[in-house]
């Protein structure tokens, strides 16, 4: 028998991750499905945990999941924002941190600027750590909730051709989805302006598109990135409008393909830009079961992550039947 | 097994005074597949006309161990067929013992309505009980000592119906 995989004690990003603990945090996302459909949407099983969202960038979709995911396990939150609290004062983030862990916390959720600033802390403290979004690097929970819309929609991840479409560059959600796929058997495409595609990705094996009528021939999902409108002022795009008309996900594009592609958006959306509306409300739409899927995949990886410490587990093993 | 199973059946039935408001809730994993078998058997019994209610409970949420368990247990489906607020509701599991699974029942089967009475049925009780908790209906007693294990084995899982009590 294989030992059952565990976690670990920080949730920073897919790329060191092992197949299978994807796929624990996946399956052990299923049965949380269920939890937020009972009339009261809440289970014991963090009670008296304190976990502190700590979030040093603007952010509703990812915070709001994250803390639905929190209370409907019953632990205690708290929402720190980086104004209005002593980090504007110029305190560091360790310090900050130290001061949260003095007030005996269990776990920290962090969005930050900085790529790697989840690993950082992680390192430097003893509560569980959980990446919500770190500058470019990595945004794991969304990637976990995408596959997971991926495999209920598809019923497999292994195979499936998916393309990441936009901004690729600038996107911690393509980074991690990348990792994700990839580990899971995916076959993976990029599809956007030359300027806004990292240089050399081609030698990860993913496959990439100029034109997005090729990338909508090729996939059966397409993960249509947000385009951050402050690049068009970068000098990475020429317009928004041109945008829309050379990369825009429209129903039009879409008729052409032979099969039915399956739509995805890690929002918050430009409708017109990325994507057409009639796309988003669209059939083939799964944005807003990604939107669902986000609080069981958060309150899974609060789950896996919370307690069970090692050398209590030895001396609380029992026989069978309770 | 078999006869164990249609006996408890029959006492569901004396107990409930019928079948009206009778909802089945089985204990993941084998206490699951132990309420389908005891409804089928209760609805061929009393020719009931519609399919007795059944459901599934996974208690692994409610445990009061989860802080020292590692690594985490997997949990199963839960499946509570509509409101259970009047409802006669008979938790099934396959072994009693410490009681503390059946505390952690109690406690979920209540956020999900207000029965008018819950009993607990289960196969074997083993003995052993740490809290205040008792089975309405027992298949078979078994006197245990807690190094001992009771395994139960069901044909839908496990491909056969045993009960192995491992020394």
């Amino acid at each position: 028998m294989t030992a059952a995989p565990t976690l670990g004690k920080d949730l920073t990003g897919l790329e060191h991750m092992t197949p299978e603990q994807i796929r624990l945090i996946l399956d052990t996302a299923e049965p949380f499905k269920e939890v937020s459909e009972r009339p009261i949407k809440k289970v014991p099983a963090l009670r008296g945990k304190t976990i502190v969202n700590l979030f040093f960038e603007a952010s509703t979709r990812t915070r709001i999941s994250f803390e639905f995911a929190e209370k409907r396990l019953s632990a205690d939150t708290v929402n720190v924002a980086a104004s209005g609290s002593s980090v504007s004062k110029g305190e560091t983030l360790v310090d900050t941190a130290r001061n949260l862990e003095a007030m005996r916390i269990d776990m920290v959720v962090i969005r930050h600027p900085s790529s790697g600033a989840a690993e950082f802390l992680g390192d430097r403290i003893a509560s569980n750590v959980i990446n919500a979004g770190d500058g470019k690097h990595e945004h794991p929970t969304q990637a976990l909730l995408d596959l997971l819309t991926i495999r209920d929609k598809h019923g497999k991840i292994e195979g499936l051709k998916v393309c990441l479409v936009g901004d690729v560059l600038h996107s911690r959600v393509a980074r991690s989805n990348l990792w994700g796929l990839t580990k899971l058997g995916a076959e993976v495409a990029v599809c956007g302006p030359w300027t806004l595609l990292p240089r050399g990705i081609e030698e990860l094996g993913v496959k990439v598109f100029g034109r997005i009528e090729e990338a909508i021939e090729w996939a059966d999902v397409l993960n249509v990135l947000r385009l951050q409108l402050e690049r068009m002022e970068k000098g990475f795009i020429p317009s928004v409008r041109e945008y829309y008309r050379v990369f825009g996900v429209t129903p039009e594009r879409l008729e052409r393909a032979s099969r039915d592609i399956t739509i995805m958006h890690p929002g918050p959306m430009n409708r017109g830009v990325e994507i057409d509306s009639r796309v988003a409300d669209g059939p083939h739409s799964v944005i807003l079961d990604q939107v669902t899927n986000g609080v069981a995949v958060r309150m899974a990886v609060l789950y896996l992550l919370a307690g069970g410490r090692a050398e209590l587990a030895d001396a609380a093993k029992r026989g069978g039947g309770e | 097994m078999s006869r164990a199973l249609q006996r408890m059946a029959v006492e569901i039935v004396e107990q409930a005074h019928g079948t009206d408001d009778l909802v089945l809730i089985g204990i993941q994993r084998r206490g699951v597949e132990l309420a389908a078998r005891i409804a089928t058997l209760i609805e061929k019994e009393e020719g009931a006309a519609a399919a007795l209610p059944r459901g599934a409970l996974d208690i692994t949420l409610y445990r009061d161990d989860l802080e020292t368990v590692g690594p985490k247990p997997v949990i199963g489906e839960t499946h509570i067929p509509g409101d259970l607020t009047n409802k006669h509701v008979v938790i099934v599991d396959d072994v009693l013992y410490t009681g503390r699974t059946i505390r952690a029942a109690l406690d979920e089967l209540a956020d999900f309505g207000r029965p008018k009475r819950i009993s607990l049925c289960v196969l074997v009780d083993r003995g052993g009980r740490e809290l205040p908790i008792q089975a309405d209906i027992v298949g078979k007693a078994v006197k245990t000592a807690s190094g001992e294990r009771v395994d139960v084995l069901v044909e839908e899982l496990d491909g056969r119906d045993q009960v192995d009590v491992i020394r």
